[in-house]
């Protein structure tokens, strides 16, 4: 398998502002790639990159081995579904799904046909001669998503594209994206806010902070080896156990991470790895109870099945957990 | 929730206005009621008479020729300049960022903020101390200038509308700078375009103070009908001028008004 997108090293810094900081990253040919990360983290400006909206202030880019500083967006062979789906409202679905065809001059019979092949891929057939504006919102998103995948692109880009839909049609569409691209084979690049959005459906992820990769790895290996605190706190709010803490439980590293649905309540007493607290807090989350308990200053959040009771607000608990739960952490 | 008390306005302001409205147009219809007077010395009420001759006198007169003919290719040559330079202009301050943006859009604003008198003079000593003689194409340039402010005035408000997104889908589509202006940026200002482009015809050819300073021998038909006022024979020649005038004028501005009523209001419409 040949790799698909490589950035060695890549900076793109406005003025002061360091956007994208010495990133490096190989995306493979087949892959769905995720890019998590908060808003202004610097994985939109990795996007546009990669589409040549921007180009790198400092490293090297390549698509399918062929370098792409300084290639225009419209000379890549990779296709863009944008946040805000940037349909052509003067057009109809139709010209919009055939207009990248037709700007490459491919005859009007032979786009339409592409294109209407392209609306039915994405289940939306015979709404070619409707105008965008009449669309609803998921239905525009797939109409968006025909329109890049009718070029047969290389790499296809996805900006946050199921941020503007409710959770039902996100759901599904997560669903119909991964089968999508396990059945066309070609490289995804997803950018999105929401890790759960990422660990569903990424082959990889890599989590971005302040323009700077934090880790990259399976969504498994994120969601419970996170290595920095950052991970840790935005890939499903893991606890980070303070210096002090690892201390007693005996880990050599000043922070490690431990997620609370790995953490058993049970009365005072003795565990093969555990700690004495205080319920400070809980809250009913529906399929588990949330409990914060107080070990020592440092409060850690449990996911405690909603079937188990719950302790008193201030009454002594003990949490224990399998020690391979554990995971020291490299960085403050 | 309103009442249809409160919708419902008192006696009083409807009588105030339409007292206004009628102080503002009850002189337009006088203008065409001379236009049919017998009386050709003075403008006498009640007209005298009324006759359709007029019509012919002014029909076979070449200097009404020769205004008119003038006024319609500087309306259209400036109308055109101010086309292309108003869009390119637009299109830089609204799709780009650079260094001094605010100050280059009040700029292109200013001629049509600063009296009319300033501009002429200040074009006419331009004019003079560049040693360009006084001529057909002096005159488009004076009215370019604020020709381009109705042009850049509507076309920014619509170019804001365009989501940046939209060029760069196009651009990542596979179309090249000149088929994303084509496809995709043409088709969506084109209305803001023809708005602006009409305004600017009726703006250029009723324009009188800056014609005054730029203009050598010639007249357009403006400055053509302020001569007319002083000389005491055919006076309803200029009446029935003023028609034509009004009919050109009007037309287009009410067509700019409903090609770009959703939305977008006419910048710079009041000059």
């Amino acid at each position: 398998m040949s790799t698909a997108v490589l950035f060695d090293n890549v900076s793109r810094h406005f003025g002061a502002v360091r956007a994208v900081d010495g990133v490096n990253l190989e995306i493979a040919e087949g892959e769905f790639f995720a890019m998590l990360g908060p808003s202004g983290s610097g994985k939109t400006t990795c996007l546009r990159l990669m589409a040549g909206f921007e180009q790198p202030t400092g490293g090297h880019i390549e698509i399918f081995g062929e370098t792409a500083e300084g290639v225009p967006p419209y000379r890549r062979s990779v296709n863009t579904v944008f946040q805000d789906y940037a349909l052509f409202p003067h057009l109809s679905i139709l010209d919009n799904v055939a207009y990248g065809l037709m700007v490459k001059g491919v005859g009007r019979e032979e786009r339409r046909r592409a294109a209407e092949d392209a609306l039915a891929m994405v289940k939306l057939p015979s709404y070619g001669s409707r105008r965008p504006g009449q669309l609803s919102g998921g239905q525009r998103q797939r109409v968006a998503l025909a329109r890049a995948l009718v070029n047969k692109p290389k790499v296809l880009l996805l900006d946050e594209p199921l941020g503007a839909l409710d959770l039902k049609l996100r759901e599904q569409m997560q669903e119909e994206l991964k089968t999508l691209q396990k059945s066309l084979g070609i490289t995804f690049v997803f950018v999105t806010h929401d890790q759960g959005e990422a660990l569903s459906m990424a082959d990889r992820i890599a989590v971005f902070n302040d323009g700077r990769i934090q880790q990259l790895g399976s969504p498994e290996e994120v969601y419970k080896q996170p290595k920095t605190r950052f991970v840790a706190d935005f890939v499903g709010s893991s606890n980070v156990l303070p210096a002090k803490l690892c201390q007693k439980l005996g880990v050599r590293s000043a922070y490690a991470s431990l997620r609370p649905e790995a953490i058993l309540l049970s009365p005072p007493g003795e565990g093969a790895l555990s700690l004495n607290g205080t319920v400070s807090a809980h809250s009913f989350l529906g399929a588990v109870n949330r409990v914060v308990v107080d070990v020592d200053g440092a409060r850690i959040a449990v996911a405690s099945p909603a079937a188990l009771a719950v302790p008193n607000v201030g009454s002594p608990v003990t949490i224990s957990f399998a020690a391979h739960e554990l995971h020291p952490m490299e960085d403050a | 929730m309103r009442s249809d008390r409160l919708n419902r306005s008192p006696l009083g302001l409807k009588i105030a206005a339409a007292a206004g409205l009628a102080f503002m147009h009850v002189p337009i219809l006088l203008i065409f009621l001379y236009a049919f007077t017998t009386e050709e010395k003075s403008y006498q009420f009640p007209p005298p008479g009324l006759t359709t001759q007029w019509f012919a006198v002014a029909w076979n007169r070449p200097d009404v020729w020769a205004a008119l003919t003038l006024s319609v290719k500087v309306a259209s040559i400036a109308t055109a300049v101010a086309l292309v330079l108003g869009t390119l202009c637009a299109a830089a301050v609204s799709q780009t960022r650079f260094f001094g943006r605010e100050t280059i859009s009040l700029l292109v604003i200013l001629p049509i903020a600063l009296p009319g008198i300033i501009t002429g003079i200040a074009l006419r000593s331009a004019f003079s101390m560049a040693e360009i003689p006084f001529s057909f194409w002096t005159i488009v340039l004076g009215h370019a200038t604020f020709c381009i402010v109705v042009v850049y005035n509507n076309a920014v408000a619509r170019f804001r509308r365009i989501s940046g997104s939209l060029i760069e889908a196009s651009m990542d589509l596979g179309a090249d700078g000149f088929q994303t202006f084509r496809y995709i940026i043409l088709p969506n200002i084109g209305t803001a375009l023809l708005a602006g482009g009409m305004l600017a015809f009726a703006l250029s050819f009723d324009e009188v103070i800056v014609t005054t300073f730029t203009a050598g021998q010639q007249s357009t038909l403006p400055i053509w009908m302020l001569e007319e006022l002083i000389r005491p024979r055919q006076r309803p020649v200029t009446n029935v001028v003023a028609m034509i005038v009004v009919l050109v004028t009007f037309l287009p501005i009410l067509g700019a008004y409903y090609l770009t009523r959703d939305g977008d209001q006419i910048a710079g419409g009041g000059k």
